[in-house]
């Protein structure tokens, strides 16, 4: 085949060009972004999404990603990544080309927090690589912001300038506005050298007051599967046949109240029933919530456990001495006004090494931007846990 | 036509390198341990290393332990940050100044936690020559072109939403007979599946025993068939798959470990075994399953895998003493204590065998000294913990904060 004649490859050039720079009209935007937000599971509407991506990206300028931004509000998680990808190519392309986005729509859009987590942060990612000085003004107005993720900065900055200055109002601040474990502790520390008392189960909102029961039989890991009393019915004034743990003695088991003195909300059921192996407990509570309204429990634990909320199960997970941490797992329940039941499950299984003597979970009870939401009877936390001591 | 005549006198798997590079400037390195993920590369890089072979050194946005991939003059990596590791980095450099050509951010869907020694950007992506494959411990998945543009993306943890694994996952894919074998082995949910390269769809999906796996799958070419089968290592043993099926071709049923993947030779596959050393098998070809050659209990794979070469295999333990072995016998001609410890693999370039060390410590040892004998060493002075990668005579290594290509 003949190379084309410069003639034909300036053609092909200008077209390419024309391609380019012709940006696509509203209506065509709208319905390229249409088929990003219909990605579904097992990559159903990848090829359709891959068609509008690269469209998009070709095609839309810095005047289009506001639209790009707000369509992220309606967008799930997998529909959000298209569409951030999408915005990062036009932003690469337009600074590339000289004319970057500019700070003030992506801060317009920023500041606004009626819109949605996934577009606000990425709004705030474009604006601290492509105008930082922008972004440095704006960092301390987000010390409150409903998004977590954008309170790090302001939270690290007052943290570290009201350390320096010793002002205790000010970390007193600095630790209300932190949701981020790490930036808790780092301001509950300081706090506590000055003097003060935090209260860490109540700022995250752990449950403290349980119910247990156990042990029952997890002999070759049975139990995860099996389906003792407490998952038929909670009755707290019911007595079962537990599992023998050691010969002769009386297998009769009985709900036995545990209020955890963590700070951090673990309910250690090696405490209530045992330093056990190949063994079930379970752990109920009642939290009795102001209102109705959307809630998420988060949850930590590195036993095999399962999770019912007002009787309907919610998540289980047969994995074992992983590890655990705070808010390892989250999920969106719907509190009713009033009392709410929570059944948790936990088995330990047969491993050796220390390692695995873990018996435990934290769970507690926030908003979507991890904000405690107190029960309205909620108890004092216990002393032990104000003081930080393990 | 000249093309045509060096072919003929390569190895296939240098010829499709050559087919998919479409420059032969350089030797692809499209996946974990590269062609055939044997850790075996085609060129050679310099046995006596010195800084003044570092070409250049590239700053990272974000932690990982994934290998650099190369194709032709681009150099790909991931990388994770954010305080929960949850920005997924897909990087593009220029192979020939280390300058970043582009990146693509994305969210992570999955679940980031892991253990501290690892991180989300633990899996290599694979490359088909033409499309990068980019999967996370998260579980997210994605496909670009070389120019960065999103073709695909999958989340498996949304997907099937029990497959994870708190400790992180580490599996790095692979390509098989143009299917993207995904190995997403964990307590919970836990499958491997052949992926769709073009859409991302699952072609087939397996599943298997319900423990968690960090090896990465192997690919060996059947002589007699011409075909590929995928080879699975896990806890309950080794199963070839047919990559376009998904279907078993054979079972070895002696327990794999799940840290350190097995080592591929063209005819002897080398699996380390938990608490007893590395046994080799012979591959024999179409459904039967290959025979033991040998078993022994002083050869151990710790983290790093073994690599095949030649008539050899050589695997670096705990204590960071590397073995060779002769594969047919099981003879050990020499061991040498390496300056360890190590996370990533050893790889073969030529003769020369390199290994980093957790330190950051790059070695080179001589495989043909009667002894063994170390032939270089360059301390990079950070934490690495990736299986380097290999392309005509360079080196690439990664940290959490930088990329280097050694070598010329």
């Amino acid at each position: 085949m003949p190379l084309p004649t410069l003639t034909t490859a300036a053609v092909l050039a200008a077209a390419a060009v024309l391609t380019v720079a012709a940006p696509p009209s509203a209506q065509a935007l709208e319905a390229e972004i249409d088929q990003l937000l219909a990605v579904g599971p097992e990559g159903k509407g990848n090829p359709e999404a891959a068609a509008a991506w690269k469209s998009i990206a070709a095609q839309a300028t810095p005047a289009d990603v506001p639209a790009l931004l707000a369509a992220m509000d309606k967008a799930g998680p997998l529909a959000a990544n298209w569409i951030r990808g999408a915005v990062l190519t036009v932003a690469d392309r337009s600074q590339a080309a000289g004319s970057p986005l500019t700070p003030d729509s992506l801060t317009a859009f920023l500041t606004k927090t009626t819109h949605g987590p996934a577009g606000r942060l990425l709004a705030a990612d474009l604006l601290k690589h492509s105008h930082p000085d922008t972004w440095k003004t704006l960092v301390p107005t987000f010390l409150l912001d409903p998004v977590p993720a954008l309170r790090r900065e302001p939270v690290a900055l007052l943290t570290t300038s009201a350390t320096a200055a010793k002002d205790k109002s000010q970390l007193r601040q600095a630790l209300d506005a932190a949701r981020d474990e790490d930036q808790v502790r780092a301001a509950a520390d300081e706090l506590r050298t000055l003097g003060e008392t935090v209260d860490l189960p109540r700022h995250f909102g752990f449950l403290m007051d349980w119910q247990v029961i156990g042990p029952f039989d997890n002999k070759s890991r049975s139990g995860y599967a099996a389906v003792f009393p407490p998952e038929l019915s909670i009755d707290l004034n019911a007595s079962y046949q537990g599992k023998e743990v050691k010969p002769g003695a009386d297998p009769t088991i009985r709900w036995k109240p545990f209020t955890t003195e963590d700070e951090f909300g673990v309910v250690d059921l090696n405490k209530p029933l045992g330093m056990l192996k190949e063994v079930t407990g379970y752990a109920t509570t009642t939290y009795t919530s102001p209102e109705a309204r959307p809630a998420e429990i988060r949850l930590g634990s590195k036993n095999a456990w399962k999770l019912w909320f007002n009787g309907t199960p919610v998540f289980a997970r047969d994995e074992y001495h992983r590890g655990m941490k705070i808010d390892q797992y989250r999920f969106p329940v719907e509190l009713k006004a009033g009392p709410n039941t929570i059944l948790m499950k936990l088995c330990q299984n047969e491993q050796t090494e220390t390692w695995t003597v873990q018996w435990d979970f934290q769970l507690r009870i926030c908003d979507a931007s991890g904000t405690a939401l107190l029960a309205s009877d909620r108890p004092a936390t216990p002393p032990a846990a104000l003081t930080g001591k393990k | 036509m000249k093309t045509q005549a060096i072919r003929r006198r390569l190895p296939s798997a240098a010829a499709a390198i050559l087919t998919f590079s479409g420059a032969t400037a350089y030797a692809d390195w499209l996946q974990f341990r590269g062609p055939d993920a044997s850790g075996r590369g085609t060129g050679q890089a310099p046995a006596a290393l010195a800084p003044s072979d570092i070409v250049w050194k590239a700053d990272l946005p974000g932690r990982g332990l994934s290998s650099p991939l190369i194709a032709g003059n681009k150099v790909f990596l991931t990388a994770a940050s954010g305080p929960d590791q949850e920005t997924l980095h897909v990087l593009c450099f220029d192979n020939t100044s280390g300058k970043t050509l582009w990146e693509r951010r994305f969210q992570a869907t999955g679940r980031t936690m892991c253990h501290e020694k690892t991180n989300v950007a633990a899996p290599t992506p694979a490359s088909d020559g033409t499309r990068l494959f980019a999967l996370f411990s998260s579980n997210d998945c994605f496909c670009l072109d070389f120019d960065g543009n999103l073709l695909w993306l999958r989340s498996f943890t949304l997907d099937y939403p029990n497959a994870s694994n708190s400790l992180g996952m580490a599996s790095s894919p692979i390509l098989a007979d143009g299917v993207l074998i995904t190995q997403i082995e964990n307590d919970g949910e836990s499958f491997t599946a052949g992926i769709d390269p073009a859409t991302g769809q699952n072609l087939w999906k397996l599943d298997r025993p319900k423990n968690a796996n960090w090896t990465s799958p192997t690919a060996w070419k059947d002589p007699g068939s011409g075909r590929l089968n995928v080879l699975v290592t896990a806890h309950e043993g080794v199963l070839a798959l047919d990559p376009r099926t998904g279907k078993e071709q054979w079972t070895l049923p002696k327990p794999g470990t799940t840290i350190p993947s097995g080592g591929i030779g063209e005819n002897h596959f080398a699996v380390p075994r938990p608490g007893k050393g590395l046994a080799v098998w012979t591959l024999t070809g179409g459904t039967s399953p290959p025979q033991l050659a040998w078993e022994s209990p002083q050869i151990n794979s710790d983290t790093a895998s073994p690599v095949i070469q030649g008539s050899r295999v050589y695997a670096i333990n705990g204590a960071g003493v590397l073995s060779c072995a002769e594969l047919t016998t099981g003879d050990r001609p020499w061991k040498l204590r390496l300056e360890g410890p190590f996370s990533g693999s050893p790889v073969m370039s030529g003769n020369t065998l390199f290994a980093v060390s957790e330190r950051g410590l790059l070695q080179a040892v001589d495989t043909t000294s009667a002894e063994g004998a170390i032939s270089g060493k360059l301390d990079l002075a950070e934490t690495i913990l990736c299986t380097p990668s290999l392309s005509g005579t360079s080196i690439y290594v990664r940290s959490d904060s930088h990329l280097w290509r050694i070598g010329r």
